[in-house]
């Protein structure tokens, strides 16, 4: 049974349920439905969410072990010979999943019947070829403990399946006869439904939770691997990025910090004057009619995928500044360049800032603006004495959320400041990110094992930490200023 | 002739400060304020009471051109200060509020030191041109506001960590810091306790010998103890002004009179 048709039973169960558990509630009640301790709807639900959810739960939980469990059984039937030169035992897993996805094609087209398949052995048939009638296309001939590994991982597979849908109708079933069986007039349905949506909630949040931690785990872990193959110091310390294919490289991560921290820089001067502005103007001198139709507009920057910003830097602003910059100046003469991923993020970041400043601006209490009027300041005098600094914290926070989402920015720099990295001062030059260089280490065709990869986690680790850090920085800043007018 | 103390007050007339004329003001649709006619005199207490919404607060606004900066608030009649249309084009509303002070409701301190606070009006004033003469003028001005004491040797603590009283009564200091003519107070003791009440009324008869104080309030006690003067307002029309011996025991008006004894309000 596949995993929609259960989902669907188990829902249509729920539904069932619902009406089922109202109307036994009203009939419990006499008919009078005002007898009940909660409205009949609310039993209704207590029964649809104690049908469904416990099952989805289960279901979902399976989904996940389930893989996890069969790969291990299934690997220890590999021998050792079938592992080939270079590879590894997750190599031949792999190959053993496309063979069994490719048999059940196969059976699902009427290819191959399942007595043919228990009798079919690779060294008599060409597996190779008749997984190729379907398309599924192999890199070598299977050998035959692969052909039975694909088999027994098939069988588990489908054991497993049939299994799940037992056990998950099951319980969908027992708890919609325990739900509905317990409905009586002084059931306290509306409390119940109560816990269970506060345990449904609390459950959302858990994932979201439970998602961060595991990606930390991740990078942590090969972070870890990375560190037993290259030295630290030299990563955190060398002041040279030079990755080879072959081994001996050097890693330093200080060319690219300094990229990051010069782009990240550049960007920032370029949009926080600008977007303060922005908010100043806003929030004190335009019209309500105005800032509802500007705001909207300001932020559409902040909705343009950074992908186009990356070519609005390549194409427009890079050979702009190449050309009427620096050139000219003697500078430089490389289109991508610093300043121009540096502007082209700050023109991104605007409207991180002045939408956030802007917020924040206008939680400075009328009774502030009061105050300084009634002194006689001017709209200037008490904007930039009374209402900047009371509002500053949050104006710090807003440009520290700012700083990091440009410190994690990759499209406009690999488009705009190219992929050299250098520690250099020139603003002119092509330099290059932290963000770059994970995706080009990533995407290249080294080994996975070997540093050349890995010191991607490491420097996505290092990333991490840093944007981490200044999020800390900026709620801490925004929670201080909080207190002091609510 | 009087058995009532209240009236045994000095009322002899002063030079008028401000005085309005047919005074409109509109909230877009809504007539807030309906031809107001007043004279404000100076060194005098002068107290406007009345009903929520009967537009004391709002009439109180118009004598420093705070409404201006509601979009949506139209003035229209004649308010002068010393003579001088103060809804003149020529006027500049930032000039006019350096010379009409303000206090409001709540204490509203900068969140500065109570040094910044107070410095704050002579300072964009430019009243000061030495460190130490800005020093005298803080120091002049916390002493009218009856906080020195409490607070000379924490100028630098900031300011909205003292207690609401004091709050109030630096927020006072901050106002008369700047050497105003007229002082407006907008219901200044409403959200203080009665002991901090008593000393910014005290204060607030302290500083009728130097400037004219206009105060708005919902206590109909707190108008009798400190003013000299009393306009009741009512539904955006002024109904009666006049000393306050004569509003608070012989009201002219019935509706004064229903007011000042409880029947409506």
């Amino acid at each position: 049974m596949s995993v929609g048709i259960l989902i669907a039973i188990v829902l249509g169960l729920a539904i069932a349920g619902f009406f089922l558990g109202r109307r036994r509630a009203i009939a419990k009640a006499g008919g009078d439905s005002r007898r009940l301790h909660s409205l009949p709807g609310y039993y209704g639900q207590s029964v649809a969410l104690f049908a469904s959810v416990p099952a989805l739960i289960l279901m979902a939980a399976w989904l996940f072990v389930q893989p996890i469990l069969i790969d291990d059984k299934v690997a220890e039937l590999i021998p050792d010979s079938a592992i080939a030169d270079g590879g590894s035992r997750g190599l031949v897993l792999s190959d053993v999943r496309r063979i069994a996805d490719g048999i059940d094609l196969l059976v699902v087209q009427d290819l191959l019947n399942e007595a043919d398949l228990q009798n079919m052995r690779a060294d008599f048939t060409n597996v190779r070829s008749r997984l190729g009638e379907v398309g599924v296309a192999l890199g070598a001939n299977v050998s035959p403990s692969v052909f039975e590994a694909a088999k027994a991982y098939r069988d588990a597979q489908r054991t497993g399946a049939t299994l799940m849908s037992v056990f998950v109708l099951a319980l969908a079933a027992a708890m919609f006869a325990f739900s509905l069986l317990r409905i009586k007039p002084d059931l306290r349905a509306r409390n119940i439904s109560e816990s269970f949506v506060l345990s449904l909630l609390i459950g959302s949040s858990l994932v979201a939770i439970l998602t961060t931690v595991g990606i930390v785990g991740s990078l942590v872990f090969e972070t870890i691997h990375f560190f037993q193959m290259y030295p630290a110091s030299e990563f955190f310390f060398s002041t040279t990025w030079n990755p080879q294919f072959r081994g001996g490289s050097e890693l330093g991560i200080l060319p690219l910090l300094w990229g990051t921290l010069y782009v990240s820089f550049v960007a920032l001067v370029a949009s926080v004057p600008i977007g303060l502005m922005i908010a100043i103007y806003l929030s004190e001198y335009a019209s309500k009619t105005l800032r509802s139709l500007a705001k909207p507009a300001i932020e559409v920057l902040a909705g343009i995928p950074t992908i186009v910003y990356g070519l609005f830097a390549l194409i427009t602003v890079g050979p702009f500044i190449r050309d009427w910059i620096a050139e000219p100046t003697g500078l430089g003469s490389s289109s991508s360049s610093v300043l121009t991923a540096g502007l082209v993020m700050g023109i991104m970041l605007i409207p991180f800032v002045s939408s956030l400043s802007d917020d924040i601006i206008n939680a400075v209490p009328q009774s502030m603006r009061d105050g300084a009027y009634g002194l006689g300041a001017t709209r200037s005098e008490t904007i930039r004495q009374v209402i900047l600094p009371a509002a500053l914290p949050g104006v710090v926070g807003a440009i520290l959320l700012a700083a990091s989402r440009a410190i994690g920015e990759t499209m406009i720099v690999v488009l705009g400041a190219g992929a050299a990295a250098r520690l250099g001062l020139n603003p002119f030059e092509a330099m290059t990110t932290v963000t770059v260089k994970i995706v080009s280490q990533l995407t290249g065709d080294t080994e996975f094992a070997s540093p050349e990869t890995l010191v991607a986690f490491a420097l996505g680790l290092t990333l991490f930490v840093f944007t981490l850090g200044l999020n800390v920085l900026a709620l801490y800043i925004v929670r201080k200023y909080r207190e002091q007018y609510e | 002739m009087y058995d009532n103390p209240l009236m045994k007050r000095d009322a002899v007339t002063k030079e008028v400060k401000i005085s309005a004329r047919g005074c409109q003001v509109f909230y877009g649709d809504t007539h807030a304020i309906k031809d107001v006619d007043v004279d404000i005199e100076d060194k005098t207490v002068t107290a406007f009471i009345g009903p929520s919404g009967c537009g004391k607060s709002t009439f109180l606004r118009c004598l420093n051109r705070m409404n201006d900066t509601i979009d949506i608030c139209r003035v229209e009649g004649t308010i002068t200060l010393d003579g001088e249309d103060i809804y003149d084009p020529k006027v500049d509303p930032v000039q006019l509020r350096a010379k009409v002070g303000m206090v409001f409701q709540k204490p509203n301190p900068f969140p500065k030191s109570i040094y910044d606070n107070v410095a704050y009006g002579p300072k964009i004033h430019g009243m000061a041109r030495t460190r130490a003469e800005l020093d005298e003028i803080v120091e002049r001005a916390l002493r009218r506001g009856a906080l020195w004491d409490e607070v000379k040797d924490r100028l630098d603590a900031p300011g909205t960590g003292l207690s609401g009283g004091q709050q109030q009564r630096l927020c006072i200091a901050r106002a008369v810091a700047t050497e105003p003519e007229v002082l407006l107070m907008d219901e200044p003791c409403s959200a203080l306790d009665p002991i901090a009440t008593a000393q910014v009324e005290e204060l607030i008869d302290e500083l009728r010998e130097q400037y004219s104080v206009v105060i708005v309030t919902h206590s109909m006690q707190q108008a009798a103890r400190v003013s000299q003067k009393t306009a009741f307002f009512h539904l955006g029309n002024l109904v009666e002004f006049g000393e306050t011996g004569q509003i608070f025991t012989n009201p002219h008006d019935p509706r004064t009179e229903s007011y000042i004894t409880g029947r409506i309000g």
